[in-house]
C-alpha cells in the first residue's frame, strides 16, 4: 500500500524540517513534543524549557480525528489554558492507562455507532496559543483521480465537515503544473469569507503548503485549523499521509518517519511483521493478511490477482467465517523466501484444531505464471512440508493445489511425491482445471 | 494507431533481462517474425557490445548500448521501449526517452514508482501521444505479432493458450498473473485474443482500460471485448460512458474481482496497490452490477465467467480461424563458444563477408587486395579510391632496407637456422610502440588533437605535457628541401581521390611549425599513413567512435604488420638463398662494464 498514515508529531516535524523553504514570510515556533507517559514528559520538560513556562495542551497522537468530541483534549483544568507541565503529566498517565473507548461518528453531540477500544499509547503535547475565532483557518490538499487539489477555508474546526459546500474553495491541478500556474490560480482563488486585509498572506501560506506537499511527497496534507496572526503561524491539528514508495528518495526530507497501527487496529502479529520484514528486502513481493487466524481455511495464493479470486471465491461458497487469511506471494521469489513464506503460514494454521472438529484446509492457489519458476518455488514449500508434518497431520490438513506456468509439471508432480512421502492429505491440479475450482472441490470433501 | 503492434514492431530492452529477451525471441521464431522482436538491448553497465541469444536453433546477436539515445540512433526502427528498470530508475528512463522520441508505446514492469513521478511520467506521455503500459505490469501481446516480455509465459503455455495467433478477444485486466489465466480460458472456451494488455497493478497507470478498449473499437480484428476490473478506481464507470454513448459498440463480458472487500474494513488491503475501495463507487460489487445494468455481459462470479464467455462467443457465430504455419524451437540447444562475422565455409565455397572466393580472387573480377581487406576487416565494401589508398600503404611500408630492428632480427633467426615462420614472427614480434608504432600514434594523437581543436602550438605544448615526441613527425635525412618521394606519392594520391582530407591539412599546419625549428621534423611516411587513414574512414562515414575504435584495436598496425611482413620474409629468403652462417656479434662492439655485484 502506497500511502501511509503518519503521526501528527511526524507531519509537523517534516514541515518544520523545510519550514523557511515553503513558509519563508512566515515563522513557526515548532514547540511540539512526543511522549507516551507522564514521567517521560517530566524529563523532556528538563531541556525544552516552554513545557514549563508555558501553559499546554495535550491530546493523543494516533491517526483518530474526533478527539475533542471523545473529550481526549486536555486544554483547561479549571479553566481553559491553565494546564500546567505536571496537569499533563498526571493526564497522560491516566489516559494511557487500561483500555480507552473512542467512538469515530457522532449524531450531534451524541456518540453513534460502536466504540473502538483500545490503549492510548502516544500523546502530543503543545503550549496552549490563545487567539480569535477569525485567526483559525483551514488548508488541506490531496489527490483526486488525475489531479491535485488543494482545499481552503476561512474557518477551521472541526465544524469544517458540515459546512464544507459553502466554506470550502477548492482548487484543482494537473499533476503537470507549474508552480507560476499553482501560484497564480490560488491567489485568484482565495476563499471569499478571508478578511480583505489578510487575503494576501493566507495565499501566500496556501502557496508553500501545496507547495510543501507536492514536492515532499505527501498522498493527504490537511491542518484543521491553523492560526495566522500576522507572519506567525500555529500549527493547531495536522493530518497527514506519505506516499511511502516515494521514501527511498525522501530520506533527508522525512528523517525518522514511522507508520504506526491506528488506535483501534488490531496490532500487527509477530508473524505479519517478520512477513513484511522480508518483503522488504526481496524485489518479490510477499503479504500477509490474518482474518480470523482460528477460521480453518488458510491461503497460499501466488499472485496479486489470483489471491483476491481465491478469497472471493472462498467468501461466496464457504462464507467469511471460515477464511482465515489473506495474502499472496509473486514476482519470482526465490526457494528460501517461499519456505519461510510457507513456514509461517503452516505455523499459523496448525496451532489450534478447528473448535468443531472439521479438518484444516490449505489452499495452494495461483494463476499459470508468467515468469515465476513454479517448481523453485514449490521446492520452498515441500521443504516447510518436511519441517510441520506432524503437525499438519494433527489438525488434519488438507491440501489442495492449482499452479499452472514455466516448469509447473515438475513443481506439481514434487508437491505430490512429497505429500504422499510425507503421509499427508494432498489433490494436485494443473492449468485444464478451472484456477478456482479447488475451493469447490475442498468444500465438497 | 488500431493495433497496438504489429509484425514488423521492434523494441529496445532497457536492462538486459535475459531471460525475457529470450522469450521474446522463442516467440518470433515460433510465429515466423523475420526479424527479432528486441532491436537493441540497453545495459548502462555492461562492457560487452552485444548479447548471444537463440532464435530458433540458431544464435543471433543483439546489439547492447550504454544509454536509450545511442540505442534509438542505431535502431530508429524500434518505437516500443521495454523499460525493465528497478522502480528507482525507471521514471528516469521513461522521462529520457520520451525526450529522445520516436517511440510509439512504451511498457514499464517496476512496481511501486512514486505516485507523484508516476503521474508525471503518465501525463508527459499522453501529451506526447505516447502510450504507456503500466507501471507495475507484465506487458501485453498482439497475438501472432508482438509479445512483450515475459507475458504469456513459457512457448508451451503460449502455444496452449493460443496466443500464437490472433483470435477475436479483446483482453484488459489490471492483474498480469490473471491475464495468463484468462488468456487460457478464453482459448478454451473461445478462440484466442486478438490483443490484450495487463495495464498494471499500481494506484496510477498509464494507459487505463478505456484507452486501450477505444483502441480495440477500431481494430477490426478484436470481435468483442473482456475486461477484468478490480475493486478500487473508478476507471471501469469510463468504460460503461463509453457503452451508454456509442463510443464502444462491440459486445463487453466483465467481472470485477475483489468482491470479498466489503466483509473487511479499508484497512485490509486485498491484491493490488490500486486496489482498494474508496467508497461504495469503488466497490466490486457496485461496479459489477454498474456494468450489468449498461448492458456488459457480467456473470455472477468470476467462477461463472468461462460459461459467459462461451455463451457470447459462441452467440457471435464468427468464421473460424485457420490455425497457422508455426516453427517449433528446439527444446536442447547449446551456445556457440566462437562467433564468426567475417567469413563462412559452410556452403559450396567459402566467403568473404558474403562475396565467394572465385568473385574476388582472379584479375577479371577487378578486385584487389585491397578489396579483400576492406571486406576481411572492416565487413565492407570500400570504394576504388580506398582501396587503392590500402594497396599503396601495403606496397609503402613493405620493406625499410635490412638494418630495421624486425628486419635484423630476422635475418639473425633465418642465420640460425630457423625456419621461414619462426624467422618471420621474431620480425613480426618487434613491432610495437618504438618500431611501426608511429602510424597508431599519429593517428591516436592527431586525431586527438583536431578533435580536441588544439592549435599546432596547442597540440605542440600538449605532447611536451605527455612526455612523447609527436609520432609520425621527424626524418633521419628528409627535410622539406629534400622531400620523401613516399610520402610526396601519399598526398598526391589523397589530394586526387579523397573526398577531403581534413587531417592531413591539420596535419600540415603542426608540419610547418616543426619545420621551422627544425628542417628535418616533417611529417614523415608513418605519420602520413596513419592520418590519412582516419580521413579515409572519415570520408567513408565512420562515426568517430567507430574510428577512435579502430585505432585502439590496433588495425593500423596491422596495415603496418601486413605490409612489412613481405619485406621481413624477403630477408629471411634472402638469408636462405645466402646460406649464411650463425650470426655472432663481434665483442668489440660491445662496451663491457660489469663491476662484482655487491653483498646485501
Amino acid at each position: 500500500m502506497a500511502q501511509k498514515a503518519i503521526r501528527e508529531y511526524d507531519a509537523k516535524s517534516i514541515l518544520a524540517k523545510h519550514w523557511d523553504k515553503y513558509f519563508p514570510d512566515f515563522t513557526y515556533a515548532y514547540e511540539t513534543v512526543m511522549v507516551q507517559n507522564g514521567s517521560e514528559l517530566t524529563e523532556v520538560a528538563k531541556s525544552k524549557s516552554w513545557l514549563k513556562e508555558k501553559k499546554l495542551v495535550a491530546k493523543p497522537d494516533m491517526l483518530f480525528g474526533k478527539r475533542g468530541m471523545n473529550d481526549l483534549v486536555l486544554f483547561k483544568d479549571a479553566k481553559p489554558g491553565d494546564v500546567s507541565l505536571a496537569k499533563a503529566a498526571s493526564w497522560i498517565d491516566e489516559k494511557s492507562t487500561g483500555d480507552q473507548k473512542v467512538y469515530f461518528s457522532f449524531d450531534g453531540d451524541t456518540p453513534a455507532g460502536e466504540p473502538s477500544v483500545d490503549k492510548l499509547t502516544n500523546f502530543i503535547v503543545e503550549p496552549f496559543t490563545p487567539h480569535e475565532q477569525s485567526e483559525e483557518y483551514y488548508v488541506s490538499a490531496t489527490v483526486v483521480g488525475d489531479n491535485d487539489v488543494i482545499y481552503m477555508s476561512a474557518e477551521g474546526g472541526i465544524a469544517i465537515e458540515e459546512n464544507w459546500d459553502a466554506k470550502v474553495t477548492e482548487v484543482a491541478f494537473p499533476i503537470t503544473a507549474t508552480e507560476d500556474e499553482i501560484a497564480t490560480k490560488i491567489r485568484a482563488n482565495v476563499p471569499k469569507d478571508v478578511a480583505e486585509k489578510d487575503k494576501a498572506q493566507f495565499a501566500e501560506f496556501c502557496i508553500g503548503f501545496f507547495r510543501a506537499y507536492r514536492e515532499l511527497n505527501f498522498a493527504y496534507l490537511e491542518i484543521n485549523p491553523f492560526v495566522m496572526q500576522g507572519n506567525k503561524i500555529e500549527l493547531l491539528d495536522m493530518v497527514a499521509k506519505l506516499d511511502d514508495t516515494a521514501g527511498f528518495m525522501m530520506v533527508e526530507e522525512w528523517g525518522n518517519v514511522e507508520y504506526p497501527t491506528a488506535f483501534g487496529m488490531e496490532a500487527k502479529s509477530p508473524e505479519v511483521e517478520a512477513i513484511e520484514e522480508a518483503d522488504a528486502k526481496t524485489g518479490a513481493s510477499l503479504k500477509l493478511t490474518l482474518l480470523k487466524p482460528e477460521a480453518r481455511i488458510w491461503t497460499m495464493v501466488a499472485g496479486g490477482g489470483a489471491s483476491v479470486v481465491y478469497a472471493d471465491t472462498i467468501a461466496d461458497m464457504a462464507g467469511i467465517d471460515d477464511l482465515a487469511n489473506y495474502g499472496e506471494y509473486s514476482g519470482g521469489p526465490t526457494t528460501g523466501e517461499t519456505k519461510f513464506y510457507a513456514e509461517t503460514l503452516l505455523d499459523l494454521m496448525t496451532r489450534e484444531k478447528d473448535p468443531q472438529g472439521r479438518g484444516k484446509v490449505m489452499i495452494i492457489g495461483g494463476a499459470i505464471a508468467n515468469f515465476t519458476d513454479v517448481a523453485k518455488t514449490f521446492t520452498g514449500i515441500i521443504q516447510a512440508f518436511e519441517v510441520y508434518a506432524d503437525k499438519m497431520k494433527a489438525v488434519d490438513l488438507k491440501i489442495y493445489v492449482r499452479r499452472g506456468g514455466p516448469n509447473y509439471e515438475k513443481g506439481l508432480k514434487d508437491i505430490k511425491e512429497a505429500a504422499d512421502r510425507l503421509g499427508l492429505y494432498i489433490e494436485v491440479y494443473g492449468p485444464e482445471t478451472h484456477v478456482t475450482d479447488i475451493v469447490r472441490m475442498a468444500l465438497e470433501k | 494507431m488500431e493495433q497496438l503492434y504489429t509484425k514488423e514492431t521492434q523494441a529496445i530492452f532497457w536492462n538486459n533481462n535475459k531471460t525475457a529477451i529470450q522469450r521474446m525471441l522463442d516467440y518470433d521464431y515460433t510465429i515466423q517474425r523475420k526479424t527479432p522482436s528486441v532491436a537493441a538491448i540497453v545495459a548502462p553497465t555492461s562492457g560487452n557490445k552485444f548479447e548471444k541469444f537463440f532464435f530458433g536453433p540458431d544464435e543471433i546477436m543483439i546489439p547492447l548500448f550504454k544509454n536509450t539515445a545511442d540505442a534509438k540512433a542505431a535502431q530508429p526502427q524500434a518505437d516500443v521501449l521495454l523499460n525493465f528498470a528497478s522502480f528507482r530508475t525507471a521514471y528516469d528512463v521513461t522521462m529520457e526517452a520520451l525526450e529522445i522520441g520516436g517511440f510509439s508505446s512504451m511498457m514499464i514492469t517496476a512496481e511501486g514508482i512514486p505516485e507523484r513521478l508516476a503521474r508525471g511520467m503518465n501525463q508527459t506521455a499522453r501529451e506526447k501521444n505516447v502510450i504507456i503500459i503500466g507501471p507495475a505490469t507484465v506487458g501485453a501481446i498482439t497475438p501472432g505479432a508482438f509479445k512483450v516480455a515475459n507475458i504469456g509465459g513459457t512457448i508451451t503455455n503460449i502455444v496452449s493458450s493460443k496466443l500464437h495467433r490472433a483470435g477475436s478477444c479483446g483482453l484488459v485486466t489490471r492483474s498480469g498473473g490473471l491475464f495468463n489465466e484468462l488468456s487460457n480460458i478464453i482459448s478454451i472456451n473461445a478462440d484466442g485474443i486478438a490483443e490484450g494488455v495487463a495495464i498494471g497493478g499500481d494506484r496510477f497507470v498509464g494507459s487505463v482500460f478505456i484507452d486501450n478498449m477505444l483502441r480495440m473499437e477500431k481494430n477490426p480484428a478484436v470481435k468483442y471485448m473482456i475486461l477484468l476490473g478490480e475493486v478500487g478506481g473508478t476507471e471501469e464507470y469510463k468504460v460503461i460512458e463509453a457503452i451508454k454513448n456509442g463510443t464502444i459498440t462491440k459486445p463487453v463480458i466483465a467481472w470485477c474481482i475483489g468482491t470479498i472487500a466489503k466483509y473487511y474494513d479499508s484497512g485490509v488491503q486485498f491484491g493490488h496497490a490500486g486496489a482498494s475501495a474508496n467508497g461504495e463507487m469503488e466497490t466490486a460489487d457496485y461496479k459489477n452490477s454498474a456494468m450489468r445494468e449498461a448492458g456488459i455481459h457480467v456473470p455472477t462470479s468470476f467462477n461463472e465467467l468461462p460459461s459467459m464467455i462461451k455463451s457470447v462467443f459462441e452467440g457471435m457465430n464468427l468464421a473460424e480461424i485457420p490455425e497457422p504455419e508455426m516453427s517449433v524451437c528446439p527444446t536442447v540447444r547449446r551456445s556457440k563458444e566462437f562467433i564468426c562475422t567475417i567469413s563462412d565455409d559452410r556452403g559450396e565455397e567459402c566467403t568473404y563477408a558474403g562475396f565467394p572466393i572465385s568473385s574476388v580472387a582472379t584479375p577479371d573480377t577487378g578486385k584487389g587486395i585491397g578489396d579483400v581487406i576492406s571486406l576481411l576487416w572492416f565487413k565492407k565494401q570500400y570504394p576504388k579510391w580506398a582501396t587503392d589508398f590500402i594497396e599503396t600503404v601495403l606496397k609503402t611500408v613493405a620493406d625499410h632496407g635490412p638494418a630495421v630492428s624486425g628486419a635484423h632480427n630476422a635475418k639473425v633467426t633465418a642465420r640460425a637456422g630457423k625456419s621461414v615462420v619462426e624467422s618471420l614472427v621474431t620480425g613480426l614480434l618487434t613491432i610495437g610502440p618504438r618500431f611501426g608504432g608511429a602510424i597508431d600514434g599519429a593517428a591516436k594523437y592527431f586525431k586527438y588533437a583536431h578533435d580536441n581543436n588544439l592549435d599546432p602550438k596547442g597540440f605542440l605544448k600538449y605532447m611536451k605535457g605527455e612526455g612523447v615526441p609527436i609520432p609520425g613527425i621527424g626524418h633521419r635525412i628528409k627535410s622539406l628541401k629534400n622531400p620523401d618521394l613516399r610520402v610526396t606519392g601519399l598526398m598526391n594520391f589523397a589530394a586526387a581521390n579523397f573526398p577531403s582530407t581534413p587531417l592531413l591539412d591539420y596535419a600540415r599546419t603542426v608540419e610547418a611549425l616543426t619545420t621551422s625549428k627544425k628542417e628535418n621534423l616533417i611529417l614523415n611516411v608513418d605519420g602520413t599513413i596513419g592520418i590519412l587513414m582516419v580521413d579515409m574512414w572519415r570520408a567513408l562515414g565512420y562515426e568517430e567512435s567507430e574510428i577512435n575504435e579502430f585505432i585502439e584495436s590496433g588495425t593500423l598496425n596491422a596495415f603496418f604488420i601486413v605490409g612489412r611482413s613481405i619485406g621481413f620474409i624477403g630477408h629471411v629468403l634472402d638469408e636462405k638463398r645466402l646460406a649464411m652462417p650463425m650470426y655472432r656479434h663481434p665483442m668489440d662492439d660491445i662496451l663491457y662494464d660489469v663491476p662484482e655485484a655487491e653483498e646485501i
